[in-house]
């Protein structure tokens, strides 16, 4: 990350700038040469069809461009430059090698309309991924089409709904998520047009038990559960749980956004999910690509195999590999996206997991929940825990004492800028007042740990002795607070010439 | 311990760890786990060095058949186009690969000013007001452009152009069975006439075909019933297209990737998707907005987000949590370089090389080209052999797009030839040759 710097360019720019917009830096009449000719085009397009609007693109050289991306690349705090320990996130190392096996012009360069017996390799890989993952999670089969975890949960309850129509059952209108939810998973809910209903979460964290069971009954679709929640905490009664959405004949989603925390420690087909989905990007160190693509796999217990997306992907008696459409799998919701999935994506998810093998994983997941738990030890002398419960592979802090001595949690987040690290997640999960999610990943050294709790608790000294200096940080970042209210009451959504 | 090769601790900090924590093992800190769930054994095979995963992967990626291999005239929404060497290394650097969402905007602002330097770029490729960079792909861009004008015109019925890409109708019947939408399919030709009482029309210009769809008259009719009218779109058409802005379309939409993203079987890619400005509160996704910092620097953030699931919960405009970020920096970095220049040099390429092999082999016997229409820079071929041309030109080392039959519904049979800035003079002899032997080679029909 760069310091507080001003560019010196020559270009007018309306207000002062980190770095000026392309459009400020470009010149009519510069340009490169990447591509040229073909002028005789012209008069192959009618001109009823012809642009009749200019193309005010920028006019830049090319090392203008390179030094516009690498200015702004240095206002960015990334996993490469130290630690993010952003709650639920996971953001893990992300391995260099498996950047470099999906650029393999065998991966990056085919095409998803190519013929099957031109893409035996990409089908390979995809099918034991899907193996891979289906032993990882404990369930029988894997689709690895969804694009992120919210289109997994879409794929998901459309699957659900499926499910319930094929055996005659269309009364089914209601999902429920407990208030410690990700947003994503009412939203999802919604869009496969069901009602959503919320229900608490107990003393201890988990789901409480007899608030679901009063809202369980023969107009559910399914409970969307993450294990370990949001809270970072372990599900006490996941049996128990499962059971009586099985009982009320709902089915069971695993969000599989803390699966960090179950690798070689449990597996969500052990404990009574019907399905869960994967964020390669987190558990599989998949890079988060200043918020995606990702990728989110799905999978699921036999029993949803028919309502899997199409097309899939099937090895068959002669070793070789195939993709199948509804043709042959009438009960599948159908399409979800374009194509097979994120494959570029899953390439390094695949890499990832053959360079751990079974011993990595093990040991990746035991590491997480020590890093949490060492790093919950050094901080707690002066941070209130959400819940006392030894957490999972992240933990939830509660900043309500340090509001009361004048600091937010927000505040404690723009601190650590100041102090070099990313924040945390803060104001989430929802039923925590000023939460502080933390999650550092197995990837940190104890000395970086050892670090971070000590900027932690230098921050909460501050606050006890002078919480103003605390609202105005950051002061060394690129950028002071920003004015989001001013963004959204008068949106500037693009460039506009003075 | 030490399997894990990106792990930095060592047994000493392990129990250091353990210590401070006031435990013996990790296992004390999972009574929660039910007992015999506990441990479970994967089947995932012993971990690789470096070396021995490159040269898995290295084996694995040599079973494949790279487009760039020979002559290669598949397209459709995902397009082989030509890549500037600056692209992958700009938009591939670390600080943006390894960031995530820009959460924390201050320490953010690489990320948001691309992003929104996206926005703007895309918004005068487009000549659109708003565009954000949250789909996954152009299928998806459909579908949720479908629902955006369902919750705008309150009515519940889609009509569609038979000739928009098949995946992205498929996708759309999908994304309908949740609300149980109605979705019609119709021919582009009659879109129009179907406009009563639908919440939008949906056509595609250049279509699957690559002809060209006179998109005003039925954004006309959309709106005289009171619908919305989206168009799906492909970037590098709208250099020499009137763009969707100057057609009177609500909402645009398409596949993004022709621009400097690579094929990668077909993800990630980009989805896009834009609209008017009076539409934009019910934009499904993130976007990014100028604004300033405490001391009046220009800076940027995200914006309008109480749309998003996040806050909105079920009452969002979409469940989307994703930006596609990496893939609309590259977009950018893209554009950037290309500039309108190379942008419209690579457009027309392929439109002159499209058309000078359509001549061609519209002069071999039984063979037809195209839908009747103009075209710009893919076609329908059709032969006596319909679908099986693709795997007789298979055998010979040339790929063309899918067959038409089984996609599109009262289209005919044949295939599609998708042409681009790096379909070469040898690629068209090469298609030429084999095409004309092949017809040649064929038995006379009795009749």
């Amino acid at each position: 990350m760069s310091g507080r710097v001003r560019f010196e360019t020559g270009a007018v720019t309306e207000m002062p700038a980190l770095e000026p917009l392309l459009f400020e830096l470009q010149q009519p009449g510069r340009t490169g040469r990447h591509v040229r000719g073909a002028d005789e085009a012209d008069v192959l397009i009618p001109a009823a069809f012809k642009r009749t609007v200019p193309l005010p693109l920028p006019e830049l050289s090319e090392p203008q461009v390179v030094r516009h991306y690498t200015h702004l690349a240095q206002l960015n705090y990334s996993v490469d430059a130290g630690m993010y320990p952003l709650g639920s996130c996971t953001m893990k190392y992300n391995p260099k090698i498996n950047d470099r096996a999906a650029s393999l012009p065998g991966f990056s360069d085919i095409h998803p309309h190519q013929p099957d017996e031109t893409v035996q390799g990409a089908l390979r890989l995809l099918y034991e991924l899907q193996e891979l993952l289906a032993g990882i999670s404990g369930m029988d089969h894997v689709t690895l089409q969804p694009a992120a975890g919210a289109h997994a949960e879409f794929t998901a309850i459309l699957m659900f709904k499926a499910y319930h129509e094929a055996r005659g059952d269309t009364k089914r209108r209601r999902v429920i998520v407990p208030d410690s939810a990700h947003g994503t998973n009412p939203a999802s809910a919604a869009m496969c047009g069901f009602d959503v209903t919320t229900v608490k979460s107990d003393a201890r964290g988990n789901v409480d038990l007899d608030a679901l069971k009063a809202a369980l009954g023969d107009d559910v679709v399914g409970f969307m559960l993450t294990n370990p929640n949001t809270l970072g905490l372990f599900e006490e009664r996941v049996r128990e749980v499962c059971d009586a959405v099985h009982r009320a004949g709902g089915l069971v989603y695993g969000d599989g956004a803390n699966m960090n925390a179950l690798l070689g420690v449990a597996r969500p087909g052990d404990l009574g999910f019907d399905c869960v989905h994967i964020n390669v990007h987190k558990t599989f160190s998949t890079p988060h690509g200043a918020g995606g693509p990702g990728a989110g796999p799905l999978c699921v217990k036999r029993h949803l195999e028919p309502f899997l997306p199409v097309p899939r992907v099937i090895r068959d008696g002669s070793g070789t590999y195939r993709r199948e459409t509804a043709t042959l799998h009438p009960k599948s919701i159908g399409r979800v996206r374009s194509f097979i999935g994120n494959f570029g994506v899953l390439v390094r998810a695949y890499a990832y997991i053959r360079t751990l093998g079974e011993e990595g994983l093990v040991e990746t997941g035991r590491d997480a929940i020590l890093a949490a738990n060492y790093l919950l030890a050094l901080v707690r002398e002066r941070y209130d825990v959400a819940y006392e419960r030894s957490p999972m592979h992240e933990f939830v802090l509660t900043a309500a004492k340090q509001k009361r001595q004048g600091a937010s949690g927000l505040d404690i987040a723009k601190a650590l800028i100041d102090e070099g690290f990313h924040p945390p997640t803060v104001y989430f999960p929802l039923i925590v007042p000023e939460a502080l999610m933390i999650e550092p990943t197995e990837t940190e050294p104890k000395e970086t740990l050892d670090a971070f709790a000590d900027a932690l608790l230098r921050i909460a000294k501050r606050i006890e002795t002078d919480p103003t200096s605390v609202r105005d940080a950051p002061v060394t970042a690129p950028l002071r607070r920003l004015d989001e209210v001013a963004a959204a009451r008068k949106p500037r959504l693009r460039y506009r010439p003075a | 311990m030490g399997q894990n090769p990106y792990s930095p601790h060592t047994d000493a900090d392990r129990a250091a760890m353990l210590a401070r924590v006031g435990i013996t093992s990790v296992d004390d800190l999972l009574t929660a786990v039910p007992e015999d769930a506990r441990g479970p054994a994967m089947g995932v095979p012993e971990g690789l060095s470096e070396l021995e995963v490159q040269a898995l992967m290295e084996r694995i990626a040599a079973l494949d058949r790279t487009a760039g291999s020979g002559p290669f005239f598949i397209g459709g929404p995902v397009q082989r186009r030509y890549i500037p060497a600056a692209v992958p290394a700009l938009a591939l650097r670390g600080e943006f690969l390894t960031a995530y969402t820009p959460y924390q905007p201050e320490v953010s602002q690489g990320t948001l000013q691309a992003i929104w330097e996206y926005q703007s770029l895309m918004s005068e490729l487009l000549a659109m007001d708003v565009v954000n960079s949250s789909m996954y792909d152009g299928s998806t861009a459909v579908a949720e452009a479908a629902l955006m004008a369902v919750r705008l015109t309150g009515r519940r019925r889609v009509v569609v152009a038979n000739e928009v890409f098949s995946q992205f109708r498929q996708t759309l019947a999908t994304y309908a069975k949740g609300p149980e939408l109605e979705i019609v399919e119709v021919p582009s030709r009659e879109l129009a006439a179907n406009a009563a009482g639908a919440a939008c029309l949906i056509v595609q210009h250049p279509d699957a075909f690559g002809t060209l769809v006179d998109v005003r008259t039925i954004a006309d009719a959309a709106h005289a019933a009171g619908g919305l009218c989206v168009q799906v779109t492909e970037p590098h058409a709208n250099a020499l297209l009137d763009p969707p802005g100057a057609l009177g379309v609500d909402i645009a939409v398409g596949e993004g990737q022709p621009l400097g993203i690579p094929l990668s079987f077909g993800g990630p890619h980009l989805g896009i998707i834009a609209c008017r400005d009076a539409l934009v509160r019910q934009m499904p996704g993130r976007i990014v907005g100028q604004t300033v910092d405490a001391t009046g620097m220009r800076g940027f953030v995200n914006t309008l987000q109480t749309r998003e699931q996040h806050i909105r919960r079920e009452k969002a405009t979409s469940n989307i949590c994703t930006n596609e970020a990496i893939a609309a920096i590259t977009a950018s970095v893209y554009l950037s370089l290309m500039g309108p220049q190379s942008l419209r040099a690579a457009a027309r390429t392929g439109v002159a090389r499209a058309h000078a092999l359509a001549d061609r082999l519209a002069r071999l016997p039984d063979v037809a080209i195209g839908a009747g229409g103009p075209f710009f820079d893919r076609f329908a071929l059709r032969t006596p052999l319909g679908g099986e041309l693709r795997t007789a030109l298979l055998a010979d080392g040339i790929l063309v797009g899918e067959g038409i039959g089984r996609h599109y519904t009262g289209c005919g049979d044949g295939v599609t030839i998708q042409c681009t800035e790096l379909v070469t003079d040898d690629d068209i002899d090469a298609l030429v040759g084999a095409v004309k032997r092949m017809t040649a080679r064929r038995p006379v029909a009795a009749s």
